[in-house]
C-alpha cells in the first residue's frame, strides 16, 4: 500500500469494463513497473435498465472469471491493492454476489489469502422516500420527476460510491475492494486523495482511466492504461507497446460519454479541465496539469432505480413487396384495430402496447429519419408488451397473423405480406423494465449509506 | 456545398446517462472546425428543428482545444429513459444522423 509521503501514486486500469477482455501482455507490464493499485471499472448504464432491474449481469460469470483471474492472481501475488466498482455490471446486490462468487471461486483454486473489503451501493427505499418528502432529491437533467409510488415499485434502488467509502475500506487494511455501483472516477481516485493528492488532478486522471485504453490510439476499452499521479501533473500511458496517447488524443477523450467536456461533476465536487494542459512527455505518454477542483457545500449522491413495467414479445420479417413497403403505415393501422377487435375486454382492461420499427426505412431514427429514399425491402420488428408473458405472446400472435394477411388497396402479393425467416416466428423477450430513478440525493455521511466491510480470505 | 459529414474525421453519439445523448463533432483541420462554428447553417435552431426539440433544449459546446463540438440533447426515444419502451437506440449510438448531411456553408 501506498504511504501518505509518497512522490507518486502508480495506477494500472486492467480495462475499461471487466468481462470485455485485455492483453494479457499489457497487464504483465503493468505489475512489472509495481504499480501502488490496479483497478476496474465493471459497470454501466450503457445497456440500459434491465440489469438493474433484474440484478443480472450483462457479462457473463464466465468472461469475468477469464479477466479476473490473471489480474486478482497478479495483484495478490505482488501485493498490489485492486478494486472493482460497480460489480456485476450494475452493482445492486444479486450483481455484486454474482462477482464475489467468482472472486471466491479463483481464490479457492489459487490459494489466495487476503483481506477483503465489500461496499454494497444499495439504497433503501425509506431512505429514499425520506428525502423525497425533505426535498432531498433533485431529477438529473433530462430525467422526469420522482414520486414515491417510483420508488416503491422500483426492484433495485443503488447509489454510486464517491471515494470516502474506498478510503474507509483501505483503512481497515482491505487489499482487494469490490464495490457495488460506483462513481467511474472513485475507482482510481480514493487511494491517490487518501495519500494527499490534488482531488482536481486525481479525478480528472480517473476519468481517463475508467476507460482503460480508449484514449490511446488505436483505441481500446479492452486493454490497459497507467496512470501517474505526482504533486502538480499526471501522466497517463498505454501499457501496449504499440498503443500511444497523444495531447489531442487524451484531450478529446474528456469530451466522451460526458454532457460537458469542461467540468466533470463528482460527488466530492466540481472538475474544471478548462485550464488543463496536454502535453506529449514521451513517446507514449501525456503529461497533464492545470485541473482544478471545486469542493460541494453539500454532498449529492447520484441513485439509480429500475421498476418492471411488463414483458416483451417479438417477432422479426422482411417485407420486399413494392406495395406493402409502399402501404407499411396503411397496414400498421389496420392491425392495431384488428388486434383491439379480436381482444375480451380483459385483456383490454390488462393493456399492453404494440410497436412497428422498419428497419431500412427509419427503424433507428423514426420520424426524426431525414432521408426519403424508397427501400428495396424492410425489416419489420413487431413488439408487444403487456403485463404478463401470455398476454404480450397473445397480443403478439394476433398482429402476426393480422400483418401477415392484411388486405389494402392495391395489393397484387395476396398469400402473405410478410417472409419470415424463423420457424417459431414469435419469441419472448422477458422482463422490460425502466430507469424508475436517475436523481440526485443530498447525503451528510457517505461512510453511512455506503459502509464498507472487511473479511479476511 | 459540403456537409457536417464531409468536413468532420469523427461523428459520433453516444449516451451521457440514461435521459440524455451527446454528439461529438471532431474535425482534423482547424479550418473546418471554425468554418462550422461560423456557419449560418450550424445553428442550435437548426439542430432543435432536426431532432425536433426546443432550441432551448440545445447545448451547443465548442471545444478549441481538440477542434471538436459537442451537442448535448434529451434522449429521444424510450418511456421513461433508454432501454425502456419505446426505444430505438439503447446505447444512442446512432442518433447522429440527421445532422450528418447538414450543408456547412
Amino acid at each position: 500500500m501506498a504511504d501518505q509521503r509518497t512522490d507518486e501514486i502508480r495506477i494500472v486500469s486492467v480495462n475499461g469494463m471487466l468481462g470485455y477482455g485485455y492483453e494479457i501482455e499489457s497487464l504483465q507490464a503493468g505489475i512489472a513497473i509495481k504499480p501502488h493499485l490496479m483497478g476496474c471499472d465493471a459497470g454501466s448504464t450503457d445497456p440500459g435498465p434491465y440489469y438493474l432491474g433484474s440484478g443480472n449481469s450483462l457479462v457473463r460469470a464466465d468472461q469475468i472469471y477469464r479477466d479476473l483471474k490473471p489480474a486478482l492472481v497478479g495483484a495478490v501475488r505482488n501485493e498490489i491493492p485492486f478494486v472493482i466498482g460497480s460489480a456485476g455490471f450494475a452493482g445492486a446486490k444479486p450483481n455484486v454476489d454474482l462477482t464475489l462468487d467468482v472472486v471466491r471461486r479463483i481464490c479457492k483454486e489459487e490459494d489466495l489469502h487476503f483481506k477483503l473489503g465489500v461496499i454494497r451501493s444499495d439504497v433503501d427505499k425509506q431512505t429514499v422516500i425520506r428525502a423525497l418528502e425533505r426535498g432531498e432529491i433533485e431529477p438529473m437533467p433530462g430525467a422526469p420527476a420522482l414520486t414515491r409510488e417510483l420508488i416503491e415499485e422500483s426492484s433495485h434502488i443503488v447509489g454510486q460510491i464517491g471515494t470516502d467509502p474506498y478510503i474507509a475500506a483501505f483503512e481497515m487494511g482491505a487489499q482487494v475492494v469490490i464495490a457495488g455501483r460506483s462513481c467511474d472516477t472513485a475507482i482510481y481516485a480514493a487511494l491517490p486523495i487518501w495519500c494527499g493528492f490534488d482531488p482536481g488532478l486525481v479525478l480528472h486522471m480517473s476519468k481517463i482511466m475508467e476507460c482503460g485504453a480508449q484514449c490511446a490510439i488505436p483505441l481500446a476499452p479492452n486493454d490497459c492504461l497507467l496512470g501517474t499521479i505526482r504533486k502538480d501533473h499526471f501522466l497517463v500511458r498505454p501499457l501496449a507497446e504499440h498503443r500511444i496517447c497523444t495531447p489531442e488524443s487524451v484531450a478529446a477523450h474528456t469530451m466522451y460519454e460526458q454532457g460537458n467536456p469542461f467540468l466533470l461533476y463528482e460527488p466530492e465536487g466540481i472538475v474544471d479541465i478548462r485550464g488543463a494542459d496536454f502535453e506529449q512527455a514521451d513517446r507514449q505518454s501525456v503529461r497533464v496539469s492545470g485541473s482544478s477542483f471545486k469542493p460541494t457545500p453539500s454532498l449529492k449522491i447520484k441513485l439509480e432505480g429500475a421498476r418492471r413495467i411488463g414483458a416483451r414479445a417479438f417477432t422479426i420479417a422482411g417485407a420486399r413487396d413494392r406495395h406493402v413497403i409502399q402501404n407499411l403505415d396503411v397496414i400498421e393501422r389496420a392491425v392495431n384495430e384488428a388486434v383491439r377487435r379480436n381482444l375480451n375486454d380483459e385483456a383490454l382492461r390488462e393493456g399492453y402496447q404494440l410497436n412497428f420499427r422498419y428497419y431500412g426505412k427509419n427503424g433507428v431514427l423514426g420520424e426524426l429519419e431525414p432521408s426519403t429514399v424508397a427501400p428495396a425491402e424492410v425489416g419489420i420488428l413487431i413488439e408487444a408488451i403487456a403485463p404478463t408473458d401470455s398476454l404480450a405472446s397473445y397480443v403478439l400472435s394476433l398482429a402476426r397473423s393480422s400483418y401477415l394477411h392484411c388486405p389494402f388497396q392495391g395489393r397484387k402479393a395476396t398469400a402473405g405480406n410478410l417472409a419470415f425467416p424463423f420457424s417459431p416466428s414469435d419469441f419472448a423477450g422477458g422482463d422490460v423494465y425502466d430507469f424508475s430513478v436517475y436523481h440526485l440525493m443530498n447525503v451528510r455521511d457517505q461512510n453511512a449509506l455506503f459502509p464498507a466491510q472487511v473479511e479476511t480470505i | 456545398m459540403p456537409t457536417l459529414g464531409d468536413l468532420a474525421s469523427v461523428i459520433r453519439s453516444k449516451n451521457a446517462g440514461p435521459f440524455q445523448i451527446t454528439i461529438d463533432v471532431m474535425f482534423a483541420a482547424a479550418e473546418d472546425y471554425q468554418r462550422t462554428l461560423k456557419s449560418a447553417r450550424f445553428t442550435a435552431a437548426e439542430i432543435a428543428r432536426r431532432y425536433r426539440i426546443e432550441e432551448a433544449q440545445v447545448a451547443l459546446i465548442p471545444f478549441a482545444r481538440v477542434n471538436a463540438i459537442k451537442i448535448t440533447i434529451p434522449r429521444r426515444w424510450g418511456s421513461r429513459g433508454s432501454g425502456s419502451m419505446g426505444d430505438r437506440d439503447v446505447y444512442g449510438a446512432q442518433q447522429h444522423g440527421p445532422l450528418v448531411d447538414l450543408e456547412i456553408d
